[in-house]
């Protein structure tokens, strides 16, 4: 038997497992997926939770509950790939060969990379909502959030999924709104950007509605530590951001496993062909989701894409055929923008997003870079979508290469 | 795309200064486009510019964690000091390679 491995049992990693079940000859190829925990998250969850919209038995399912039947599951730590051998070896010795491998193992937020962030004020005036322990700690102090300087801040790029931080500040300003004390409270977005997003087009958008919302953007804000006897940013030049709640984007770097291994870049992101999807040091490793570093955000929906991709590349390399099939950085993100609407961008490397209708020219139903209910809709089905159709690595009726049709070329 | 004529040569930049031929980068062009910035260049200056040049030129993305952490500058603080207020921005810029696009 051959043997196929894929580490980082996520979204990704679990996503492709589905699709190689379906698509290989299982008398031919045995699958084994690694992961050291048991517990799938939907992330995208994780911004509702802390204003009360989701509780954490919305986000949280057994990660057997996904896999096929007749695969190899091992929940146990990795410790290091060795690409001249072939092998994997996992925490405790044991040693798994492979034919090919698929690295999936995500991003993972670093608080302590950032000075003062985890000391004494952490998840007591301090939070995050990239884990779910985060988000409902923030929740409860959210709720009793009586008023002053509310700061929402970006440490280090890149990080996972870019809009969530602008959604979450959204939210803060509708669910501050709704509880009649939004004149008490006061938003800041603090980011190391140049602005709100990084996309021309998609900035001027977001301005405009951070803008019309009454939140404070402080861009080009490079955090260097966090003060906690003053309850301040600072950042590298000096400049200061007040705070009485602060929710922060922790750094993201990729499992220290890649480090190990010797495949990553300086954060832990695997070194990978931005077309092809495999690994630039070994022909038979690829890489998809998080764990890659791609230019392209580190989002469901981009692992979506290229699991296509991946797939039809991987069945190449496998007979020995050259890869033909080329990832394009497609990544589309519904943006929350409150009150019941939502934003929606479709992009790839090399077309920012722009306005228009999505996924159908001219129809949509959905409006690209408008504030609409059905966007909104979107976001509230896109839950059961995941969990039933992507992660099963089933079809969505949405092509892997981004299409132009539908979209407006606009000046920015 | 506009051209611009800088120490002598008339190179190719985008609408917001950055060169879009890095190849035809000379550390007297250089000179010129930190002098518009307002920054006097040192040798330690070049050293970043010939850094952020090479890893552009290997397609590796940059961060200022990244040349804060290269060895070239002491630390991230330095690089501030050097490229006060947009310390890649300004030094890509200098560097004559495109302006660091981050994530997404």
């Amino acid at each position: 038997m051959k043997k196929l491995l894929i580490l980082g049992a996520g979204t990704a990693g679990t996503m492709m497992l589905n699709k190689l079940h379906k698509e290989l000859d299982l008398d031919e190829w045995q699958l084994t997926i690694v992961d050291q925990y048991r517990t799938h998250y939907y992330q995208p969850g994780f911004l509702f939770i802390p204003f009360g919209i989701y509780k954490k038995q919305d986000v949280i399912k057994p990660k057997y509950d996904f896999f096929p039947s007749g695969v190899n599951v091992i929940f146990n730590e990795i410790d290091k790939v060795v690409g001249e051998e072939n092998k994997v070896l996992l925490k405790g010795g044991q040693v798994l060969q492979y034919d090919f491998l698929i690295i999936a193992t995500g991003t993972q937020t670093r608080p302590d990379e950032t000075p003062g962030l985890t000391d004494q004020l952490w998840r007591k005036d301090i939070f995050d909502f990239y884990t779910v322990e985060g988000a409902l700690a923030l929740h409860q102090r959210i709720k009793n959030f009586e008023g002053g300087e509310f700061v929402l801040a970006i440490t280090e790029v890149p990080f996972k999924c870019p809009v969530a931080p602008i959604e979450f500040v959204f939210l803060a300003d509708a669910y501050f709104t709704k509880k009649g004390i939004r004149d008490k409270v006061n938003i800041t977005f603090v980011t190391p950007m140049a602005g709100a997003f990084t996309k021309p087009v998609a900035t001027k958008m977001l301005s405009q509605l951070l803008e019309e919302k009454n939140i404070n953007v402080v861009a080009d804000f490079y955090i260097e530590r966090v003060d906690n006897e003053n309850k301040q940013l600072v950042s590298y030049d000096e400049r200061t951001v007040p705070f009485d709640l602060l929710t922060v984007v922790p750094v993201n770097m990729g499992n220290d496993m890649v480090e190990r291994s010797g495949l990553g870049d300086d954060m832990n992101f695997v070194l990978t062909d931005k077309y092809t999807l495999k690994s630039v040091k070994f022909d038979n490793i690829f890489v998809i989701g998080d764990a890659a570093n791609l230019p392209t955000s580190k989002a469901g929906s981009v692992a979506h894409f290229a699991g296509e991709i991946l797939m039809e590349n991987l069945l190449s390399a496998m007979e020995g055929r050259p890869l033909t099939a080329k990832f394009d950085g497609h990544s589309n993100c519904y943006i929350e923008t409150g009150f019941g609407k939502g934003a929606l961008i479709d992009f790839n490397y090399t077309t920012e997003p722009l306005p228009g209708t999505f996924p159908l020219p001219g129809i949509g139903p959905f409006g690209l870079l408008k504030n609409t209910k059905v966007n909104h809709y979107g976001k509230v089905l896109f839950r059961w979508i995941y969990w039933h159709i992507l992660i099963k690595g089933k079809e969505l009726p949405i092509e892997a290469d981004m299409k132009m049709a539908g979209k407006k070329r606009v000046e920015s | 795309m506009a051209e611009k004529m800088l120490a002598g040569v008339l190179v190719k930049v985008n609408d917001e200064g950055y060169m879009e031929d890095a190849s035809q980068w000379n550390p007297e062009i250089a000179k010129e486009i930190a002098k518009e910035i307002g920054i006097e260049l040192t040798d330690k200056h070049f050293e970043v510019l010939n850094y952020l040049r090479e890893k552009h030129a290997a397609e590796e993305t940059l961060t200022i964690r990244k040349v804060g952490k290269s060895g070239v500058v002491a630390n991230i603080k330095e690089l501030y000091t050097l490229f006060p207020k947009g310390p890649l921005k300004f030094s890509s810029k200098i560097a004559g390679i495109p302006k660091p696009a981050s994530c997404v």
